[in-house]
């Protein structure tokens, strides 16, 4: 039961505007486009100490929305937060001269923070003979976990509530809930929320992939993140943004504002089982719930946004949860973000959702790529393969995110109609 | 190094930490902080890079040596004396 009157309009939270920084597109335009066009933003990417890997890069014009010297203080998922945060803003069309920002928060999930600063700063004194006197004062303001968020604050001089949701690959999702949360409090009424990584810039994250045996590789990098196909091998890191204004619907009607969609539904839970390895049975729980708090069934889900990430397991894992919610027809139609761009870690969840967006509009469910021949251990019928689907219409999209430490978070948008 | 050699440390030290500001016309005799954007987290920057670069210690007690490129000059010209002119 939610202690919320869902009926009470000042409950119902809409999506008002869109930012984002994904290794195929620098707004929600570009992204649809690529994602409908079957456009990777996989490249090859230098890293310290382990050489040449694949990763999803982000290209962004850094200093459209910060001053090089406020880019060098501060950290890049300051910088990927700040670019979309002000994206997102400018998109929602509020007039923000005129915004009482005590009243905005910021809530930004991540996967990880700090461990590329600290590594840099290893780097750096390693020089010097390990010499500590030349470690940075910079570090602690980069690596406290607030960072990105409160960088956001800086930038935007916005004096509401700020902070980061620490979720492990659940993060985008998470930011999204902790918004829609706070808008219901009361506690803001503007909500900038999402998800943000950086993740790349270090080599840690890859060479622990690499130890685990969940690394993707490819001679081809457009074709190395391979979701629910027998060859795939692992993980292709990415770094990006996802970022939403949310708004009750009562100030997003007074305003005139354009509307993406209503967040309808969401779930949280856990594991309980395993440092690593997936749960389907919790996976298949937590969205149950995100539809029971939704009011619909699984025959109402037009589009699936996988969480799919292309290793063994957790393909498996989220196949057989996706089964037994939604049994083993043809629909809904279940899509992949991460074939495209990589697993953008704390942005992942935030950028699946959002690429999906544009269904409400187009009535397409984007594909699936690089799926020649699909595992049969996951076999499922209803993904969407190579080339986008024309669904007609589309009321409703589940995205999924889960993470480690067995994190789930489960995020339902509906097409907006009063 | 020779005065006009610290000068132009000092001055490749503030053109990579404060990017956005014009240099060209920074005034000696003239606080930093009063013609360019520089806070303390700033400043500090000029002492690390004087520790990295230089190996040069400033004791905290000392850091008012620093407010203007001729004060800053003066005080490190003594100790910089050893140091090769970059080429």
């Amino acid at each position: 039961m939610s202690m919320f009157d869902l009926r009470d309009p000042r409950n119902r939270i809409v999506i008002t505007g869109v930012g984002l920084a994904a290794p195929n597109g620098n707004d929600l335009s570009e992204f649809r486009t690529k994602l409908l066009s079957g456009c990777s933003g996989v490249s090859d990417f230098e890293t310290r100490y382990m050489g040449p890997v694949l990763a999803g890069v982000c290209e962004f014009d850094q200093l459209r929305y910060q001053k090089r010297k406020e880019a060098r203080r501060g950290t890049r998922s300051g910088s990927i937060a700040i670019y979309c945060a002000h994206e997102a803003i400018g998109d929602s069309g509020i007039d923000w001269s005129a915004i009482n920002r005590d009243r905005v928060g910021v809530f930004l999930g991540i996967t990880e923070h700090g461990n590329v600063e600290t590594e840099n700063e290893i780097y750096e004194i390693s020089q010097f003979d390990y010499d500590t006197s030349v470690w940075s004062h910079h570090h602690n303001p980069r690596t406290v976990a607030n960072n990105p968020a409160g960088e956001v604050t800086l930038s935007l001089q916005i004096t509401g509530p700020h902070l980061t949701i620490g979720a492990a690959c659940a993060a985008g999702n998470a930011g999204f809930i902790h918004g829609v949360q706070m808008l219901r409090l009361g506690e803001v009424d503007t909500a900038i929320a999402g998800g943000v990584s950086e993740s790349i810039h270090t080599f840690g994250i890859f060479a622990s992939f690499q130890s685990q045996g969940a690394l993707a590789t490819h001679d081809d990098p457009t074709k190395a993140c391979r979701p629910f196909d027998i060859n795939r091998n692992g993980i292709v890191v990415a770094e990006g943004g996802g970022i939403c204004v949310l708004e009750r619907l009562p100030d997003a009607l007074e305003r005139g504002a354009k509307i993406y969609g209503e967040i309808v539904g969401y779930a949280m839970n856990s594991d309980a089982a395993d440092f690593v390895l997936p749960d389907s049975t919790r996976q298949a729980e937590c969205m149950q719930l995100a539809l029971e708090r939704a009011g619909i069934g699984p025959a109402d889900v037009d589009i699936v946004s996988s969480h799919a990430t292309a290793t063994e397991q957790g393909d498996i894992e989220e196949s057989q949860a996706l089964r037994r919610v939604f049994g083993d027809g043809d629909t809904p139609a279940v899509n992949n973000t991460k074939s495209f761009i990589g697993h953008a870690m704390g942005a992942a969840g935030a950028l699946e959702l959002l690429g999906n967006l544009g269904a409400f509009e187009d009535g397409l469910a984007h594909a699936t790529i690089n799926l020649d021949e699909i595992d049969p251990r996951c076999g499922l019928k209803q993904i969407v393969v190579g080339e986008p689907r024309n669904l007609g219409e589309v009321n409703y999209i589940l995205n999924n995110s889960f993470g480690m430490l067995g994190i789930n978070s489960v995020v339902i948008v509906k097409k907006f109609s009063e | 190094m020779i005065a006009e050699d610290i000068r132009q440390v000092i001055i490749d030290i503030l053109a990579r930490i404060a990017p956005d500001e014009d240099l060209s016309d920074l005034q000696d005799d003239v606080a930093f902080r009063e013609q360019m954007e520089l806070d303390s987290m700033d400043f500090l920057d000029i002492v690390m890079e004087l520790r990295k670069q230089y190996r040069v210690q400033i004791p905290e007690e000392e850091y008012e040596q620093l407010i203007s490129m001729s004060s800053t000059v003066s005080y490190l010209m003594p100790r910089l004396k050893d140091v090769e002119s970059p080429a």
